[in-house]
């Protein structure tokens, strides 16, 4: 009896021991060499899981700057500083500017301010909108609001104020630019992190024809570039950017202009009641 | 309705109401003042643009060249000065550059006596480029091409010509008159039409709903002798499209990506047909077309034959306005057409009807969420499952949808049409679709 469970207790210990010896030189001879880089890159990037980079989250980018070659400046979201050290690891050297940029809605323009063309009863999604005569409103380059850009945003920093105009909070955006792809009218734009003022219009169209549809829209009247030409304002195609490359005083453009449509990108921001939709019910056939 | 023939899979009843213009002849439309004639009427790339403001057209002069394989050339429909060429919405919803035209000095043909071209002295490359020459595109909607659908690419070869006068959507009778008033032209359409693509069987379909018109091409095929098989078809939507029409007449199926010409078959619009015939016979480009003006709030609804570029407001004044406010003006037919805003909207030559619809008719509703009752399933005539590409759709995920078969979706509307939920899934579908393009063109 009390040899059978010394032997039972001595036959499991020895196989587990040859199996165990399998296991250890097994590990050794098959063993997956993985870069440390991989590791050391991941490790960097800021693990937003975006996709911006085109590859299946910050892994799959870390991967594919090892193995697959790809640009090392396609992090948006950690910016050149990851950039910077992303090269470091990799032993080359890129070019990056430092100069932190966010998305944001160049359109200020709400039912009173915008003549609609006409009442759309469908899908609350942009690009639907968009296939039905270039959207309800009458200016075909404004804002739909119809909240695809808050839809895909991944933290969510895009939200909506009371009127229904959408604002992206710029200390949220991680600058993976999911909403800038997904926008029809190209409304949505690239401004750095820290400009103080935004020209808050994105319509191409004449400036008499800009007045009858829309209250707030640019029209290219030229003012702000006499009053604020320090500030790196131009009129380009009937419709004033900023050349956020000159720092000059801008003030003077923003109180001139005749339609206010030079915002500050401050005051906005408190407007913002933030929420997170889903495609919404609002239609009628 | 028992014992003819119809496609297999899917498909729905819509009330039909064509009886609101049946019985009323085609009358020659007024001729606008101003006519905006946008350079992309037609599937593919738009025309390059001849005129430019000032310049003095003809009636009938090549206004826009057709810029590639699949694109098609345009004609003036009118003599007159070019004002502009400016941006307009078309009836689908996109944006195209226009020529609008002022109407002034004289019409070539309009009025006059047309000389006649022996067409059976012409080859069939000749005949081919005639109906290039002249913009001739397919009239039942889809505006594709015609001398690049009837040129046979080389190793195939086409069993069937089979002739589409099923007419199924609801309230248009263009096609059903046309049958009535020009069997003739139509029967030397097909015969031109045999000659350039050589088939073996030449057939015609006709919903069992237009007795008249299977009666009246019947005879017109046995006096001019052609072998045509004239073939009553049971009343079922979406049987005029090719897929389904071929399903129903040769029983053979157009695979997934595939055209009608890999399982050997034409096919054609009867609308199309006359086209052809006007286009080599008389050497008349496709500046006109017949449409049906209906619906509720229409006072006299009518079958006009209507030049291109013809604003839909003026149509609209010509059969008497409006009885009532129309609840919604849609271009083409209910299933399938487009929901217009501004009456200003050119007619162009993929319109085929003009419908200004009171809320009685269009039941309207309010959208829920979908119950899972799978009716959609049952009606998509193309096998698809609507309500799944829809919930893929919804959630961005483009891709998934692409796999489920996404573009093989024709946009009929037969999911839409029975859906108890009233979920817009058809504007979904071209949702998807659009966004695959897109990511296309991206990659």
């Amino acid at each position: 009896m009390f040899i059978k469970i010394i032997f039972s207790f001595l036959s499991v210990t020895v196989l587990g021991g040859l199996l165990g010896l399998g296991l250890a030189i097994a590990a050794k001879l098959l063993a997956v060499k993985k870069d440390e880089r991989i590791e050391l890159i991941e490790s960097i990037l800021p693990g937003a899981n975006c996709g911006a980079c085109g590859y299946p989250g910050c892994s799959g980018y870390a991967e594919g700057v090892v193995n697959d070659g790809a640009s090392l400046t396609l992090c948006t979201t950690g910016g050149g500083v990851v950039a910077e050290k992303i090269a470091e690891i990799m032993g080359e050297t890129v070019e990056v500017s430092s100069q932190k940029m966010v998305a944001q809605v160049h359109c200020r323009g709400t039912r009173d301010t915008t003549k609609y063309a006409f009442d759309y009863r469908g899908i609350a999604d942009c690009n639907a909108m968009m296939i039905l005569y270039g959207g309800d409103k009458e200016c075909k380059y404004g804002c739909l609001q119809g909240g695809s850009c808050i839809a895909v945003c991944p933290v969510d920093a895009i939200g909506r104020d009371e009127q229904n105009r959408i604002w992206v909070d710029k200390d949220i955006c991680i600058s993976c630019g999911k909403c800038i792809d997904v926008c029809p009218t190209h409304v949505m734009k690239w401004v750095p992190y820290d400009a103080d003022y935004i020209v808050a219009c994105n319509s191409v169209d004449k400036g008499a024809l800009v007045r009858k549809y829309c209250s707030v829209g640019c029209i290219g009247c030229k003012i702000c570039e006499k009053k604020s030409g320090e500030g790196g304002f131009i009129v380009e195609n009937n419709l004033a950017h900023i050349d956020f490359s000159k720092t000059g005083d801008r003030t003077a453009a923003v109180t001139s202009c005749p339609s206010k449509c030079i915002i500050s990108t401050e005051t906005a921001l408190p407007e913002i009641i933030a929420k997170k939709e889903t495609l919404e019910v609002n239609d009628k056939t | 309705m028992k014992g003819l023939k119809t496609f297999s899979r899917g498909g729905v009843h819509p009330p039909g109401r064509k009886n609101l213009t049946s019985s009323k002849a085609i009358k020659n439309a007024v001729i606008p003042t101003i006519s905006i004639v946008p350079l992309s009427q037609h599937l593919g790339s738009p025309s390059e643009c001849l005129v430019k403001a000032g310049d003095n057209v003809t009636e009938g002069m090549l206004i826009g060249k057709s810029t590639g394989f699949i694109s098609a050339n345009i004609h003036s429909p009118v003599p007159g000065t070019v004002k502009e060429i400016k941006d307009v919405y078309l009836p689908n919803g996109m944006l195209s550059k226009a020529v609008s035209i002022e109407l002034e000095g004289e019409f070539d043909r309009l009025g006059k006596e047309q000389n006649k071209r022996d067409w059976e002295g012409f080859s069939k490359e000749e005949l081919l480029s005639m109906i290039a020459d002249n913009g001739v595109v397919g009239l039942g909607g889809a505006t594709f091409p015609v001398n690049v659908k009837l040129s046979i690419p080389k190793g195939k070869k086409a069993e069937y010509f089979v002739v589409n006068g099923v007419e199924c959507e609801p309230y248009l009778t263009a096609d059903h008159r046309l049958m009535l008033e020009k069997a003739e032209r139509i029967i030397k359409g097909i015969q031109i039409i045999s000659k350039i693509v050589e088939p073996e069987k030449i057939a015609m379909g006709i919903e069992i709903n237009k007795p008249d018109a299977i009666e009246t091409m019947k005879k017109a095929a046995a006096e001019a002798g052609i072998p045509l098989d004239v073939v009553p078809l049971q009343v079922k939507y979406p049987q005029g499209d090719e897929k389904q029409l071929l399903q129903a007449i040769t029983g053979r199926e157009v695979p997934s990506g595939a055209l009608p010409i890999d399982i050997g078959c034409v096919v054609s619009n009867v609308g199309t047909v006359h086209a052809i015939y006007e286009a080599v016979v008389f050497n008349k480009p496709l500046i006109e077309r017949v449409l049906t003006v209906t619906g509720g709030a229409i006072a006299n609804p009518q079958n006009l034959k209507v030049r291109i570029g013809t604003p839909i407001s003026s149509i609209i004044e010509e059969c008497g306005g409006f009885k009532e406010v129309p609840e919604k003006v849609v271009v083409g037919g209910p299933m399938m057409g487009f929901t217009i805003y501004d009456l200003d909207t050119p007619v162009i030559k993929g319109t085929s009807g003009i419908l200004a619809l009171t809320s009685s008719e269009i039941h309207g509703a309010v959208r829920t969420s979908c119950i899972s009752c799978g009716r959609c399933i049952q009606a998509c005539p193309m096998g698809l499952n609507p309500t799944t590409l829809f919930k893929y759709i919804d959630h961005g995920d483009y891709t998934e949808a692409s796999e489920l078969g996404l573009m093989d979706c024709k946009e009929c509307g037969s999911c839409g049409f029975v859906c108890p939920a009233r979920i817009p899934l058809i504007q979904g579908m071209r949702l998807g679709k659009r966004m695959l393009r897109k990511k296309k063109v991206k990659a």
